[in-house]
């Protein structure tokens, strides 16, 4: 089983292990980056944005899209899905498609989705006869 | 035919049959496309000058330049 870890840890892993990657980002269902090896956060909400694009296109032409490459002369882009969340990259021109998804899958399953807290109940207000005893 | 002949003849024929196949496998490679993976397993690949690669790929273009 995976180690969860913090999304800078498991992209850096992955740059680190697979040189074809350029540029990652980590999408979550509601559309906001979980995390990015890009320096801007601007540029990184562009390829999480065009990722999701291209995801969305695709499920036009095949609705159970689980991952996807689009390879051009200058490089590809790839997107795993996992759930509601995904993982988008961009690499050098003819990479091995099999490591890189390989490497996104587990990268996306590593990292850890974002905490979501739980409304903070309010204790129930004591009752007027508990007040007076 | 003298047997050094024929040897010759056969191995220059399957050096050019595997340089061709060589060639033709970098072309196609240079070629863009987007490959679909479903969850069934099952791959759909678009080549470009096709109608789906055509909605695809400018968005992976512009993903490329930023």
């Amino acid at each position: 089983m995976l180690a969860s870890v913090d999304a800078a840890q498991a992209i850096g892993d992955l740059t680190e292990i697979s040189p074809q990657v350029r540029y990652v980002a980590v999408v979550e269902a509601d559309g906001s980056v979980t995390g990015s090896n890009l320096s801007d956060a601007a540029a990184a909400e562009r390829l999480a944005e065009g990722a999701k694009r291209l995801v969305d296109e695709a499920q036009a032409l095949r609705p159970d899209v689980a991952q996807l490459e689009a390879a051009t002369v200058d490089g590809s882009v790839f997107v795993v899905r996992d759930g509601g969340r995904m993982i988008a990259a961009t690499t050098t021109p003819e990479p091995t498609v099999g490591l890189v998804f390989y490497d996104l899958k587990t990268c996306l399953r590593s990292v850890d989705p974002p905490v979501q807290r739980a409304p903070r109940k309010r204790a129930p207000k004591k009752a007027a006869g508990d007040a007076a005893a | 035919m003298p047997p050094r002949k024929l040897v010759t003849g056969m191995l220059l024929a399957a050096g050019s049959l595997a340089g061709s196949v060589l060639v033709r496998r970098r072309a196609a490679r240079k070629r863009e496309r987007v490959d679909l993976y479903s969850e069934d397993g099952s791959m759909h690949s678009f080549s470009e000058g096709s109608p789906e690669a055509l909605r695809l790929l400018p968005i992976a273009h512009e993903l490329l330049r930023s």
